[in-house]
Parts: structure tokens; sequence; C-alpha cells
């Protein structure tokens, strides 16, 4: 970018900017340190047996044999591992009336669903325990399996948990009053059921752990694949009984999370009890097919909606009802009722309506957990809006951007709340959605549309607003009584030479954390990015915070390293008043010297300043202490969550005769508020839009009868690949919030947000001459024969 | 996901690899690319005593017209088949299906050997074989033979090759002046096994269909010839009338696999369609 | 059955001997016995790209064949093609474009990248996206990096001197 000279040309000045991000370069000449990297001495390897069957009782476990195998040095069952390990709950105390199970590494006696770990083989190498793992021989009594939604609640079928009466986890309502009689009273009403597939985060680097149990200290070391190091290091120490300041979870580079990586996995604790069974670091990398039958599953809905609009196409009402089934359990710490919570609370949100009715059941089936995926909950949400929303559109005749103009909440109609209870400090909808019309050229997409239909060319273009959850308080997860923090730490040091260590406990996945971190201190200290030095992912070295989830990264701990900047800055001026014998308001920092503020002059370098502080102590004034190290937390206040907003586009070919789509286009709108680096800001968003189209037309764990995962390999649960998926336009709208002084919101989950539902109205835009309509997720050409006609 | 142990052998001549399987008591495999054979492995889908390593037989290799037939070596890697000049004029369908087959990286590795021997049916290879009626060269510890493609291909993953046989070339046929060819495959991802794919050989006279042969893949336990969908077409004008004749008796040449994920329906949808394409494209430059 | 032989490779240059197990694929020689961890394994089955390697020359999956198959071969990782600075414009384009984001994917991106651009001409944008058809990656979205593949295509063929500066950013 050659920017003309601006505010970004002060020293200094960063963010805003696009600047690479340094830790890429490692990564880039194969540098990179992974769990799957990471080699102990002495370290063994664990593999597990696991379960053919979705439901059955475990009747016997013979390991005879496999004992005797080469390199063999544990065989531990559910047994062996409950004497080291508590057993976890995942229920949080505001969804009220939620159940679930108390949990173990592995079962005790019955298996759940297919895949589960049964027993743990722990041997020199994988290849070995792998061996021995085929040779422990389980035996089960088979139990009949409830795998869909609608059985699991009938009166009658087989409870899962005996214990917990019937299959709900959670039933959960919002009712604003009156719908039926609103409903009654429409001029229009459109309606439709909608599906969505189970799909799975998929990371490129599967889960792995690295679990160094040293009995002389009662010291755990756990090098883990997660993006929430914090989280487990208060797990271990609760689950394990080992004293919190003895644990230490380590997370260097992450092959991809997604919001996978922060539950509990029953593998990751059994391997933590493994090492402690054995005093020897073990090291578990879950391989493709594992992954696919145990890391949490997302998005399995099935909704019921209706839109309720005015003769003037306002609408005035929606009425929902969404069941979701999450697995035979809920998922730890942070639950399985998130997702459907932020479903019936985020539906109609972007919308000035305030009549709703949404009815939540979470259902327990016999398939694999599920809980929390990037953009938790939105593309259900919105798809489902979204779709009513072009319906109506047609139904009263309005163009799709016209309908959203006459609905979408005003920009100046801020502070307001919406019927779901959710509170929005300020959006800039309208000002997205002009901004979207232009960008994409919409009048002439719809001219040549109409150009093309004429030649049997079936394009569809194809609107979704969004808004997004970001900087969560406490009230997400601290509220219900989840261990999980919604505050940052950092703590930032002056070196001796001058240079700037921080420590910090957001983490690193590759989305640029320490680079924003580095831009923010750089830029509030006044010291070059080059000199400053910016550590995440190790407990032991960083301060405890909630790291990065919902979206909070950017916005709560770009905020605490930009507070701890600002803290350690007074110190180095005041301590640099006291050496220079000047005012300390005269002077400010910058590029790495103390300056005159008016005038800029330098007058004494940072190093110097390091250099006396650290070394000649002796030629401070009398009483002046040099602190140049600084802490710092900050948790996020005023409003519960800084909501984010934005519209995307997209624009699709149809193949009538085939069902096959061509992706040709798509476009997003974007409002995170103070932009800190719009290089990785853009990659973000393109990046959660291609997940979010890989769920519109590829992504679905395909389940049979029977609970067996039917496509759980690579091979056959497409993900998005290149030659699909489309260049992807971006522009960004920037409203900041004023809760903090930074401004900045979330950016990592509104891709993935609204592109799936772009997807539907596009495809159902381009069918829509043959009176076709689809509304089930992924869109794949079966279902878009069916709804043709075709077969 | 290790596969489990075995031993590992890398004969230089055909009957030595024969040999040292026959050594094996019958529980060996031979690895040519690898390319389907690894995950197999890994899997612990296959797991032999002994894996014979046939990449280092220089018999296997070579590209080679005789006598009108272009012998192509077993080896040959799929790279190749898509760059080899040979095999582009004499045996078109090869070179056209070569894109269609995996990625870069699998193509620089993987056999068309390997691809004929496996007889995956989603693959297209075999059917670009069966498609242009080549012969498939099968040495064993007595001899050599030729079978023709029309007689190879048996049942899924099952072929005229007998346990410890090697496929040593395959002929084929080389293309005449008046034939016309066709190729094209519906996968959901670029590199991705054909939900449908289809190879379309004929020989066309005076306007006139004389010969065809029609195969569809991904339908069925193997590539399948549509001999009525063919019959419909012999001695007929490639024009509307015959192709849709064609693609109505498609339904009693497939009878393909119903699965949640791609109903049979749609696999016979997708073959009319494709047939449909490819025998219009034939019509254009006939 | 032998537990191991032995094998004898070239990989980055260097001549390498080692007893290996048989069953030991490329992908965990590299990795394992070799330190090389710069190759990476996503799926194990040939479907990710993270283990591409050049195996004489040709980009292969490390993963898909055996370390015993490859004695008497050269094979070359990217630690390798780092330090021969082979790619090192590649690399670049891809920091500024900001063409990664966890890294998984990367070095084998960058594999098939090196691959493509070794061929004479300029690719489309097309033709680049069919080139990584086997390369997944969960994190960026794939634009980016066609951009930064793009962005070297058109480097390399540009006269010396009248380089195209690659998305000058930063401070
Ligand atoms: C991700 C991925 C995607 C793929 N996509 C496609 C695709 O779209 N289309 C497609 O057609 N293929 C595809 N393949 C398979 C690929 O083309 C394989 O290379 C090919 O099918 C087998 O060739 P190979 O040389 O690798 O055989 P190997 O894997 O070495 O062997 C396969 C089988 O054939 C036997 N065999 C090999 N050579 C001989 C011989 N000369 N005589 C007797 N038996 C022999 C082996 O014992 C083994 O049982 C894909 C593979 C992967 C990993
Ligand atoms: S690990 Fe080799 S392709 Fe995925
Ligand atoms: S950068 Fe994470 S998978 Fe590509």
């Amino acid at each position: 970018m050659s920017d003309a000279l601006t505010s970004l040309d002060r020293p200094n000045s960063y963010i805003g900017r696009s600047v690479p991000r340094p830790n890429a370069k490692r990564l880039l000449a194969g540098r990179g340190r992974y769990i799957t990297d990471i080699v102990l001495p002495r370290m063994l390897h664990v593999a597990f047996v696991r379960s053919p069957h979705a439901h059955a009782r475990i009747v016997g476990i013979d390991a005879e044999d496999a004992r005797k195998m080469p390199g063999v040095r544990l065989i531990a069952t559910g047994a062996d591992l409950a004497k080291v390990c508590k057993p976890w709950v995942g229920t949080l105390d505001h969804f009220k009336g939620m159940k679930s199970t108390p949990q173990l590494p592995l079962p005790l006696d019955k298996v759940v669903y297919a895949g589960q770990a049964v027993v743990a083989v722990v041997a020199d190498t994988r290849a070995l325990a792998e061996d021995a793992a085929e040779a422990v021989l389980v035996e089960y009594e088979e139990l009949p399996a409830v795998i869909d939604i609608d059985a699991a609640r009938t009166p009658g079928t087989p409870v899962i948990s005996p214990e917990l009466g019937d299959n709900i986890c959670f039933h959960g309502k919002i009712d604003t009053g009156d719908i039926d009689t609103i409903f009654a009273g429409a001029a229009h009403v459109v309606e439709e059921e909608f599906h969505f597939g189970r799909h799975t985060a998929v990371t490129m680097e599967p889960r792995a752990i690295v679990a160094d149990f040293d009995p002389n200290e009662m010291r755990l070391t756990a090098h883990h694949a997660t993006q929430t190091p914090y989280q487990f290091q208060d797990i271990y120490a609760r689950h394990f009984g080992i004293p919190e300041a003895n644990v230490r979870v380590v997370a260097p580079d992450i092959g991809g999370s997604f919001g996978m990586k922060l539950h509990v996995y029953h593998e990751d604790m059994a391997t933590v009890g493994l090492s402690m069974l054995l005093g020897r670091p073990v090291k578990y990398v879950a391989d493709r097919i594992e992954s696919f039958v145990t890391d949490i599953h997302a998005r399995d809905h099935r909704v019921r909606a209706r839109m309720a609009l005015d003769s003037e196409g306002t609408i005035i009402a929606m009425d929902v009802d969404d069941v979701t089934a999450v697995g035979p359990f809920s998922a730890y710490p942070r639950t399985s009722v998130v997702e459907g919570n932020q479903v019936f609370r985020l539906i109609g949100t972007p919308y000035r309506f305030q009549n709703y009715r949404a009815d939540l059941q979470v259902v327990f089936q016999n398939k694999v957990q599920m809980s929390q995926y990037r953009a938790v909950g939105h593309p259900i949400a919105f798809a489902v809006t979204e779709r009513l929303v072009d319906m109506a559109a047609a139904r009263t005749g309005l163009d799709p951007v016209e309908i959203r103009s006459r609905n979408l909440i005003p920009d100046d109609a801020y502070p307001c709340a919406a019927p779901t209870g959710y509170k929005f400090e300020s959006l800039s909808h309208h000002a997205c959605l002009a901004r979207l019309r232009e960008l994409m050229d919409y009048d002439r997409l719809r001219a040549e549309q109409a150009e093309l239909r004429r030649r049997n060319i079936y394009r569809g273009i194809g609107i979704a607003s969004f808004v997004e959850i970001s900087n969560p308080g406490p009230a997400f997860y601290g509220v219900g009584g989840a261990r999980i923090s919604s505050q940052d730490g950092a703590v930032i040091t002056i070196t001796p030479s001058g240079d700037v260590r921080c420590a910090i406990s957001v983490t690193e996945l590759g989305q640029g954390t320490e680079t924003i971190v580095g831009q923010i201190v750089g830029e509030h200290l006044g010291v070059d990015r080059e000199r400053i030095k910016v550590i995440t992912g190790d407990t032991e070295n960083t301060p405890h915070g909630g790291a990065v989830w919902a979206c909070r990264g950017a916005g709560i701990g770009g905020e605490t390293a930009l507070r701890a900047a600002r803290k350690l800055k007074e110190n180095v001026i005041s301590l640099a008043g006291s050496i220079l014998q000047e005012q300390p308001d005269r002077l400010d920092v910058r590029a790495g010297w103390i300056v005159d503020a008016a005038s800029g002059r330098q007058r004494i370098e940072l190093a110097e300043i390091a250099r006396i502080a650290y070394f000649r102590s002796d030629t401070l004034p009398p009483g002046t202490q040099a602190q140049l190290t600084v802490a710092q937390h900050f948790a996020p206040q005023g409003f519960p969550f800084a909501f984010t907003n934005g519209i995307q586009a997209s624009h699709v070919e149809v193949d009538v005769e085939t069902g096959f789509v061509k992706i040709l286009k798509h476009w997003v709108v974007e409002d995170c508020g103070r932009v800190i680096n719009p290089l990785l800001v853009d990659e973000q968003m393109r990046g959660g839009v291609v997940q979010g189209l890989g769920a519109a037309f590829f992504e679905e764990c395909v389940y049979d009868d029977n609970g067996q995962l039917t496509n759980g390999s690579l091979a056959d649960y497409l993900v998005p690949m290149a030659g699909e998926m489309p260049d992807i336009e971006i522009a960004h709208v920037e409203t900041p919030t004023l809760d903090t002084e930074l401004g900045a919101k979330g950016c990592g989950e509104a891709g993935t947000a609204a592109s799936p539902a772009a997807a539907l109205n596009a495809v159902n835009d381009a069918i829509a001459p043959f009176a076709a309509s689809i509304a089930q997720l992924p869109m794949t050409p079966s279902r878009i024969l069916k709804a043709l006609g075709r077969i | 996901m290790k596969a489990r142990a075995f031993s590992y052998a890398r004969p230089t001549t055909v009957v030595e690899a024969l040999q040292t399987f026959a050594a094996s008591g019958d529980d060996a495999s031979y690895i040519a690319g690898g390319q389907s054979l690894v995950p197999a492995l890994a899997l612990r889908l296959q797991a032999p005593q002994v894996l014979i390593d046939i990449a280092h037989i220089p018999e296997l290799r070579g590209i080679a017209l005789q006598d009108g037939w272009l012998r192509i070596g077993a080896l040959t890697r799929h790279c190749e088949t898509l760059s080899d000049p040979l095999i582009a004029r004499h045996a078109p369908l090869f070179h056209d299906a070569a894109p269609y087959v995996a990625h870069p990286a699998i193509r620089n590795k993987g056999t068309l050997g390997g691809s004929i021997a496996l007889a995956d049916p989603a693959s297209e290879f075999p059917a670009m074989a069966l498609a242009m009626g080549v012969e498939l060269e099968i040495a064993n510890l007595s001899g050599s033979r030729r079978v023709p493609a029309d007689e190879y291909f048996i049942d899924l993953f099952q072929t005229a090759i007998e346990p410890g046989e090697l496929l040593t070339a395959i002929h084929v046929p080389v293309v005449q002046p008046s034939h016309r060819w066709a190729f094209d495959e519906l996968a959901r991802r670029r590199g991705d096994y054909a939900i449908v794919g289809s190879g379309i050989l004929a020989d066309m006279r005076d306007e006139l269909v004389a010969q065809i042969r029609l195969v569809l893949f991904g339908v069925g336990n193997t590539p399948v010839r549509a001999k009525r969908a063919e019959d419909a077409l012999r001695g007929r004008q490639l024009d509307q009338s015959a192709i849709v004749a064609a693609q109505a008796a498609l339904s009693d040449d497939l009878a393909p696999p119903d699965d949640e994920h791609t109903p049979a329906a749609m696999r016979i949808h997708l073959a009319r369609v494709l047939l449909g394409r490819l025998l219009g494209r034939i019509a254009e430059v006939a | 059955m032998s537990n191991s032989i032995n094998i004898n490779v070239t990989v980055n240059g260097e001549a390498v001997s080692r007893n290996v197990a048989p069953r030991e694929t490329l992908a965990d020689f590299l990795r394992g016995s070799l330190e090389l961890t710069g190759t990476h394994m996503g799926c194990e089955m040939g479907v990710c790209g993270a283990c591409l390697v050049l195996l004489d020359g040709r980009v292969v999956h490390s993963c898909l064949m055996f370390a015993a198959q490859a004695s008497g071969s050269e094979v070359e990782t990217i630690e390798g093609l780092t330090e021969r600075a082979a790619i090192a414009d590649i690399q670049e384009a891809f920091h500024q474009r900001n063409a990664l984001q966890c890294g998984f994917c990367t070095p084998g991106m960058l594999m098939t990248a090196h691959a493509l651009l070794s061929q004479p001409g300029v690719p489309t944008r097309d033709e680049i996206r069919d080139a990584l058809s086997g390369n997944y990656c969960r994190c960026t979205g794939y634009e980016s990096i066609v951009d930064a593949i793009e962005t070297v295509a058109r480097n390399r063929a540009a006269p010396a001197g009248s380089k195209n500066v690659v998305a000058e950013v930063g401070a």
C-alpha cells in the first residue's frame, strides 16, 4: 500500500496498518513447533481401543495378549484412570434445568457413541500401540441406539442415561407475548422448515497433547494444542488434584482450532492420567480418522420458523422452533447448550421487529458430542432469518435489498435491544447495505441475471445481514459457574537494552494475536514494533486470562495490551523526568526515544533509561525506584458483549441439469469497530467465509441408522478446496465500541456467520424460475436436483 | 493410522517379482505407485506379510507403437499419461482423462498399471481402457497372456488378474481417422473421484455411427459398457432423437449403487445428462 | 519378517544411511529419524497435502510411500528448499500477502507452488487453484495463497528490473 501521508505516518503509528506477521516467517521456513513435533526424553505413545457400537454395555475387557506384545508399557481401562481423575459434568447454572452425566476419561461400563475410546494402550511407538490395541478384546452387549432427533424425544424411546430421566438436555423458551394473535392478523406469513447438517472443524493439525507428569515434584506440564491454556491449567489442577501452580500448560504453534480445541476431550484427559500412572511423558495425536469420530461436531439443528409481515413489507414478528441434538452428554466446560442458545437468541436480530417467540430443545442422542465451533449458532440463526426475509421479499414483491432497507435497525436507533434480550451498543446495518450494493454492483448483476436466464443460464444472488457476538463479558460463562475467564492479563517489561517484552494471556493461532499486540504496544509505548517481543501460550510465563474464543483476542486482549503499554509509558516518562530533571508532562516516547512532547526533539534513548535503571540505580535521585515492568488486567464492562455487524452477498450459478453449483463470487461488508490490521482482518474474513461455504455446499457428518459415521475420513467428508472457492471482496465500515479505548471488536467469526445464509439465498434465487426451493444445508447436487424435481 | 508390520522386497525383473510373490505363500502385495495401496495399509484394511515393490522393474516401463497397437508399460505414471505425445495421439481417452485423476502430486506417483490393476469402479483409467477396447498384458510364472478389456473387469475390485499375477502392459488399439471420442465427468471437487463419468469412442462413417463404445464409471461394481445405449446409436446419425434414445436406454444398462450420499436415481439421471453432453460434443465435431 | 532394513537416501543434499522398519512411511522417517518436522501430516492418506516433499525433483506425498521405497532417491523437504533459497521469493510473497495463518498447510502449499512455478509461463488464477486442488487449508480461504503465487509467477516472468513489488506494506 502506498498511502498518502496521513496520521499513520507518525512514528510507531501501527494501529490501522496492514503489517505482516513477524512470527509467520518461521512457519514459512518449516520451523513451526507444533505439538505433533514435540519429542521428550522417555516419551511414550498412546493409542485407544474404540467402540464399534453407538450404544452398548461393556461386558468384559481382555488385554492379556496385548500386554505381552512388544513395546507395551501400560494398558489402562476406565477404572484405572478413575483412580487419578475426578469426573466432570458439562452444565452451566444459567441454563436453568440443563442436565448431563458425569464423565470420566474412559467409560466404566457403557459406551454412548461409535468411536468412543474404551481402553488406552501405551507403548514405545504409536505403531506398536496400535498393534497392541488390535489385540485387546472388548466384549459388548449392544443397546438400542438413539439417533434421530424426533425419536430421541418420543415417550418410550430408550433413555441414553436413565439417571437423567429422559433424553432432554435443556429446554428454553422466549416469548414476548401475543404471537399467535399477531400472526393471525398479519398481511403476510412465510414459513419454512430448515435442516442443518452436522459438521466439524477439521483443523489441519489434529488434536494433540504431550502430558509430562513428574511425580517427584507433583508437577504436570501439558504441551497441548489448545486455544485456552489457562482453562486447561485449571481443569487439570482440579480434576487430577495437582496444585494449580504446579500445572503448566504450553500451547506453542497450533495448527488451527476454530473453537474445536477448547473443549475437554476424554482422550486428552486420559493422556494426562496415563502420564501420572506411568510417571513419564505420554503423547497423543489424534489421527484423522479419530478426529472425525471424536472432535466435537456442531450445527445439527432442525428449525421450523415463520415470519409475519404487514402489508407494507414490514416484519412484525417471528416464531421459531429449534431442535438440536448434541450427542450423548453435554461438553465440558462450555456445555452443548450454548449453540442452541445462540441460535434462538440471534434469529432476527438485525431487524427492527420486537415480537418474538422461540422454543429450543436440546436433546441427547448416540453420536459424538456437539459443542462450540467457529461462529457458534450464527450460521443457523442467519440462514433461517435471511431465507425468510427473501421469502418475504418474494411474497410482497419487494427486491431483497429493498425489504432489508425497510426492516434493518436504523443506524441512528442505538443503543437498543433485540426481543431476544441482546443489547446493541452501536451497529451500522444500513451503511453496510449501501456499501455492499455498490461494491457488488447489485443492479448490474440483476440485469445480467435476467439476460442470462433467457439463455437458460441460472445465476443467483443472495444477501445476508448479520450481527456477531464478540468481546464477551462474564455473562457468557462466568455467571454460569464456569471457571472461564472473561478478563485478560499482560505483563510488559522494558529490558535492560531497551527492548520490550509483552507476555499476554491471549493466544496465537495464526490469526495474528502477537502481531496486533505488538502493534498496539508499539503505538502506545512509542517503540518500534521490531523491538517488541510478544509472548503467548504458556501459563508459566503469562498471566491468567481467557485467551481466545468468541472473538475476544483483539477486543479484550488488545485493550489489555493498550492499557499495559500506557501504564508502562507513564513509568518510563516519570523516570525520564527524574533523570532529565524535566516535567514529565513535557516528555513523550517516540520510536524508542524520550522526546520533547512539543517539538519532538530527542532527549535520551529508552535504552539509556533502561541501562541507568537496571545498572546505575545509584545515579537516580534518592527515593526513585524504577518500575520498568507493569502488570495489567482488563475485563470488559458496560455491554455484556460488543456486537459487530455486517452483510454478505453470494453469487452462484446452478447447473439445473446436474444440480452442481459454481460459486462465482462472494462479498463481505463488515463492521468490527476499530480495525487494527486490515491485512489480518480481511484474511480472517476470507477464511471464515470459506468455512461457511463449506457448510453451505459440502460439509456434513453423515450417520447411518445405527449411529455409524459413514464419511469419517478426509477423502469422504468434503472440505472446501481451492478449486471450488471464489474470490472474496471485502469492505469495512468502522463503528468503534466506546466500551474500550481501543474500540476494537471481534472479526474472527463474521465470515462464517452469514456466508451459508448468503449462499442459501443465492441458490434459491437461481432456481426460483422453476418454482423450486431448498432449505437444507449442505446444498448437495442431489438435494438441489430433488428441489428441482429432476430426481 | 500406522500400517501393520511387513517385510519389503525390491525385485528388478518380472520373474523375480513373481517368484517373490510365490515364495511369500500368497500373503504379499505388489506396490507400484502406492497411491491406493498405502492408505489401505495405513488404515489396516490390508496387511500383507510382504510388500513387493515393482517400481524398479525396467520391463514394466516404456511407451511404444507396435503393429497398430500402443504398448504402455504398467509403470507409466499418471503425469506421463498426461504429457506423453504418443498417448495423446494414439490413446487419446487416457490423455483426456488424466487431468481428472486425483491431484498433481498423486499423478506424479500413481501408475496406469496400478489404477487398472486395482480397477476402482470410480476410476477414470480403467473405464477409458474399456472404452478404447484395450488388451491387458498379464504375466505369471508360466508366461504372459493378453486379455481384452471386455473380459477383464469381473466384479468390484476383481479383474482377470489372478493372485500373484502382474499386469505388465496395456495395449491400446490406436485411434483411426474416422474415430471420434469424448470424455467428461461430474465430480464434487477437482480431482475427486467422479459421481459419474463417461468416455466414448465412436467410429463415424458417412455421418453415421458405425461402431461405438460407450462407457460409464461410478455407476456400478465395474466400469460399465452401456450396450443398449450403444445399440440405440449404432447405424444412426447422431441427432437429437438418437441421443434421446440412447439416454433412455441407459436405465437398462445401469444398476448403480444406492446410498445416502448419492441415490441411484441421481446417478442414472447424471449419467443421462453426461451422455447427452458427450454425444452432443461428438456430433459437433463429427 | 525382517524388522528393519537399511536404506540410503539423499535428503536435502546429504547422503543418509539408516535402518528403518519397512512399515515406516517417508513422512514418519523424515519427521522422526531426521527431525525434519517442517513436513507435516494432516491425514496420512494423500488428501491434505501437508506432507508434500520433492522426490527426485517431483512433488509427492511423503505419507503415501514408505521410507524403504525412497532408498536410492533424492528427497528434498521444506528445510532443504529454504536453506538453498530456492523458494525465497515464494516465501516472501506468502509473508507479505499473509497467505498463511496457522502455517500447518504452508510447507505443502509451498511445495505445490514451487512445482507450479518451476514450469514455464504465467499460470492463470484458475490454473493456480487447479494446482492447489490437493492442498487443504482450513484457515485462509485460499485467495491469499493464490494471490501470492500469482505475484511470484508475474515477477519471475517479468524481465529483470521490472519486478512488481509484492503488496508493499508496513512501516
Ligand atoms: C487423494 C487421492 C485421490 C485420488 N483420486 C483419484 C481419482 O480421482 N481417480 C483415480 O482413478 N484414482 C485416484 N486416486 C488413486 C490413484 O490414481 C492411484 O494412483 C491408482 O489408482 C493406483 O495406482 P498406483 O500405482 O498408485 O497403485 P498401488 O497403490 O501401488 O496399487 C494399487 C493396487 O494395484 C496392485 N497393483 C499395482 N500395480 C500392479 C501391477 N502392475 N500388476 C498387478 N497388480 C498391481 C497393487 O497390489 C494394489 O493392490 C487417488 C488417490 C488418492 C490418494
Ligand atoms: S498427510 Fe499426506 S496428504 Fe495428508
Ligand atoms: S494456514 Fe492453517 S491450514 Fe492453512
